[in-house]
């Protein structure tokens, strides 16, 4: 895993955003990529299926420039989130620096929340990591449907996230906790540099 | 040579955007405070997008408010043939002062100092003499200085000293007002729209775009109805799309136009704190450190190395060092420089890691920039022909070959003119040289002389010193030459004292004792008799024998022992003399095709009649006398005689 390679003086994060299918990855990416300015993104590279959703991944490059003498890069990806496509979840996986679990908060799609976060740890499992030793953070998006169709932040993070990281309430297709979220994930990230370059 | 600013290439008709605005804010400081702001400026940019009119408008502007300065653009090309020119012409110098003497030197298409590794010792040299002197320089290329390929390392670093600015394609703000005002230059008035539809067009450069727009001005002028936004397409062969046929970029969602760059900004703010805190300080430091020499040229793998340990100890200190090491590096650099400006520039100087190289490469450079004048290998030690006359010079000559700098130093050989110490001097100097690492600087004084007078000329007098001060050994011919030549002989003093210090050999000829030579002054004079002088003396009959065998044989003529006889009896003074004595019996038996032997010799030298030989000068070597014993006036001798045997010949007939 090179996250940051002192020889080049890259610092190279990659970011998987992970979750059920529909709820909102790739949604995530897309609305980052329009704010990122030109000269600083590349291709944003989506292999969808006809129906728009995503079949392989979304890949995102993000160049952030120089920092502290470092070239940093940022690449974010998604998973595709059906269930059937857990061959490329598992190879997209390899190799994440971070994750996001991009969580839909309508209140039918809950075991589909869960199933998907067990589906992550068993995935990282396979890696032979430990879902507790990656940076993680919970987005519980689509928060502006309406209120009798999803459940509250906190109902969310009961269910979902028993160890307490960082979790957001965000509304991705207008762009709310986008940002916030993709703050939380590098600091996390980022942070684990101090303890170790080794993560 | 230079070409004349082009009246309508000024700051007020160009037209700046997004994407030239940097550079020509750059150029407009520059033109205000020339030599003061950006040193060297350099721009560059794609073809067609404006450096030329940038370049002049900068000397307009310079010109305009300061009229007495003196501004010359020309381009790479130009400088160079003019370069060319002036060294055909030996005025060199004359041309390097006329741009020493530019205050605002505009210099275009500076991508050209591609494989001109000469131009670019002269363009540095400029470069520096310019800033020195507080002068403005401005370039542009097509390129960055980087990427100019095998550019002058430090030509890279003086441009990087300065600004580098590059200018892009203009936006399509720019493309319309830049249309606008080219079609106003030309009385042309489109229907609105129509200039649009041309800036939507993705030209790469200005050049095209302006093209495009002679197009249409032409078209218009030959057609009586205005030209609209539909006809214009069709003229310029573009697809009428309607307003979405640029391509500038896709269409954004309304929200992310409104909010877009802030929360970027925000997010690479909060990035750039957290990488800081995550980052150690002593890693950043590292990385600061890479990033600058790096950006000086430097190769920086050691630090990097730094970098991929996990905690390094003593950074700062491992810092410290490299930085030691590139300031060696930078002396090392600043001496070859001056011994050998081409070499320089060479890669192995901008490497810390591998200074071992770089002391190597100076070494050489120091050594073989041009090692003084050796000695010449004609005079070997083993045919000198000793005798009593000379045993005393020769026996010391061994001495000294033995023990060089030991036992006599300076040996000073004395003695007339032709006796062979010129000889027995360069002989020394080759057995000298046979020995290891000996570096022998044997010449005449009339070299020497010459050759500091160079230097002078040259400024390059260390270098010339240097040359010298490395030789383990000093043989110069003829030291009376050095009369009157006052510089020379306090450089001579130095270096004698520092040989005698470093019992390196000096060994010198002289017509007589030192102290007998007028115009030398009292303190070389004491250092030459201090050491041995040794005399030759007019050659004795062995030596004479000896030598005798020796021409002849070198002549291929068996000598019989009459014949050698009477040529060593001969009143002689020199070998020399003896020498042309042989010279002159064998030419004549080669004329009369008769065998060598002491009868001919008889005949040919005592000048037996032989008609018009009276009248004649004879020829010796060197020395002519006069038969007929009146001529005394140099002026009325004849120098140039045939060879022997061509005059021999036509008497004959």
């Amino acid at each position: 895993m090179s996250l940051v390679n002192f020889t080049t003086r890259e610092i190279t994060c990659k970011i998987v955003y992970y979750g059920p299918g529909r709820s909102g990855k790739t949604t995530n990416l897309h609305y980052i990529y329009g704010r990122v300015p030109e000269t600083r993104r590349g291709r944003m590279v989506s292999l969808a299926t006809q129906t728009d959703r995503t079949l392989f991944f979304d890949f995102l490059p993000i160049d952030l420039g120089q920092i502290s003498g470092f070239t940093t890069r940022f690449q974010l990806y998604t998973v595709p989130g059906q269930v059937y496509y857990n061959a490329t979840r598992r190879l997209v996986l390899q190799g994440s620096d971070g994750v996001v679990f991009v969580g839909d908060s309508q209140a039918r799609q809950l075991d589909e929340n869960i199933e998907s976060l067990q589906n992550l740890q068993s995935n990282l499992l396979e890696h032979g990591v430990d879902v507790r030793g990656v940076p993680l953070v919970m987005q519980y998006n689509k928060q502006d449907l309406p209120r009798e169709l999803i459940l509250t932040p906190a109902e969310l993070d009961d269910a979902l996230n028993f160890r307490g990281v960082p979790s957001f309430a965000a509304d991705a297709l207008h762009g709310q906790g986008v940002f916030e979220t993709l703050k939380s994930i590098s600091e996390l990230v980022l942070k684990k540099l101090a303890a170790g370059a080794t993560a | 040579m230079t070409t004349t600013l082009n009246p309508r290439f000024t700051f007020d008709s160009y037209v700046v955007g997004a994407a030239n605005r940097l550079a020509v804010t750059a150029g407009r400081t520059v033109a205000e405070n020339p030599g003061s702001a950006y040193n060297p400026l350099f721009i560059y940019s794609g073809s067609g997008l404006g450096k030329t009119h940038l370049l002049m408008a900068i000397g307009h502007s310079a010109k305009a408010l300061a009229p007495q300065l003196n501004v010359e653009y020309l381009t790479l090309d130009e400088y160079v043939e003019a370069f060319h020119a002036a060294i055909a012409a030996g005025q060199g110098d004359a041309f390097r002062r006329r741009f020493q003497n530019v205050d605002v030197l505009l210099v275009d298409d500076v991508q050209f100092l591609t494989n001109r590794k000469e131009m670019q010792a002269e363009l540095l040299r400029l470069t520096e003499a310019l800033q020195q002197a507080g002068h403005q320089i401005v370039l542009a290329s097509d390129r960055p200085p980087v990427e100019i390929a095998d550019l002058d390392e430090r030509l890279i670093s003086r441009f990087s000293g300065g600004l580098v600015v590059d200018m892009g394609i203009p936006d399509y703000e720019t493309r319309v007002a830049i249309l606008r005002r080219k079609a106003d230059e030309r009385g042309a008035k489109f229907q609105p729209g129509v200039l649009e539809v041309v800036a939507k067009i993705d030209f790469p450069n200005v050049r095209e775009l302006m093209g495009a727009l002679n197009r249409l001005v032409a078209y218009q002028a030959v057609n009586d109805t205005p030209i609209n936004a539909e006809t214009a397409r069709q003229v310029l062969g573009v697809e009428g799309k309607g307003d979405e046929g640029g391509g500038r970029g896709e269409a954004l969602p309304a929200t992310a136009v409104v909010a877009g760059p802030d929360e970027f900004s925000q997010f690479l703010t909060d990035v750039t704190v957290t990488v800081g805190k995550a980052v150690e300080a002593w890693r950043a430091r590292v990385a600061e450190a890479v990033l600058r020499w790096d950006g000086e040229g430097y190769r920086t793998g050691r630090l990097e190395k730094l970098l991929d340990q996990e905690t390094p100890a003593a950074v700062d200190e491992a810092i410290a060092a490299y930085v030691h090491d590139v300031e060696r590096l930078k002396a090392l650099e600043a001496e070859v420089a001056t011994l050998d400006p081409q070499a320089a520039g060479g890669k192995v100087f901008r490497d810390p890691d591998r200074m071992d190289d770089a002391e190597a490469a100076a070494a050489k450079v120091r050594e073989g920039a041009a090692p003084p004048p050796g000695p010449s290998a004609a005079f070997s030690f083993d045919i000198y022909v000793a005798g009593p006359s000379n045993d005393v010079a020769v026996s010391a000559a061994r001495a000294v070959i033995a023990a060089p700098g030991k036992k006599y130093n300076p040996l000073v050989l004395v003695g007339r003119s032709g006796l062979g110490k010129t000889h027995l001097l360069n002989a020394v100097g080759l057995e000298l040289a046979k020995k290891k690492k000996a570096v022998v600087a044997c010449l005449s004084t009339q070299a020497f002389v010459d050759e500091l007078i160079a230097a002078i000329d040259g400024d390059r007098v260390d270098w010339w010193r240097a040359r010298y001060r490395r030789a383990t050994a000093l043989l110069l011919d003829d030291i009376q030459l050095l009369a009157g030549k006052e510089r020379t002989q306090e450089e001579l003093f130095n270096l004698f004292n520092q040989f005698i210090d470093g019992d390196r050999q000096l060994v010198f000829t002289a017509p007589a004792h030192p102290n007998t030579l007028e115009g030398l002054e009292e303190r070389i004079v004491s250092r030459l008799e201090g050491g041995l002088v040794a005399e030759i003396g007019d050659p004795d009959r062995v030596l004479r024998r000896a030598a005798l065998e020796r021409v002849l044989d070198a002549q291929r003529v068996t000598a019989d022992p009459a014949l050698l006889d009477y040529l060593a009896d001969r009143p002689i003074d020199s070998v020399r003399s003896l020498t042309g004595l042989v010279h002159r019996v064998v030419e004549a038996a080669a004329a009369q095709d008769s065998p060598v032997n002491a009868g001919l010799a008889r005949e040919v030298l005592e000048g037996q009649p032989v008609g018009a030989r009276r009248t004649a000068g004879l020829r010796t070597s060197g020395i002519v006398v006069s038969s007929a014993g009146g001529v005394r006036s140099r002026e009325k001798m004849v120098w140039d005689w045939p060879a022997a045997s061509d005059r021999v010949i036509e008497e004959m007939r």
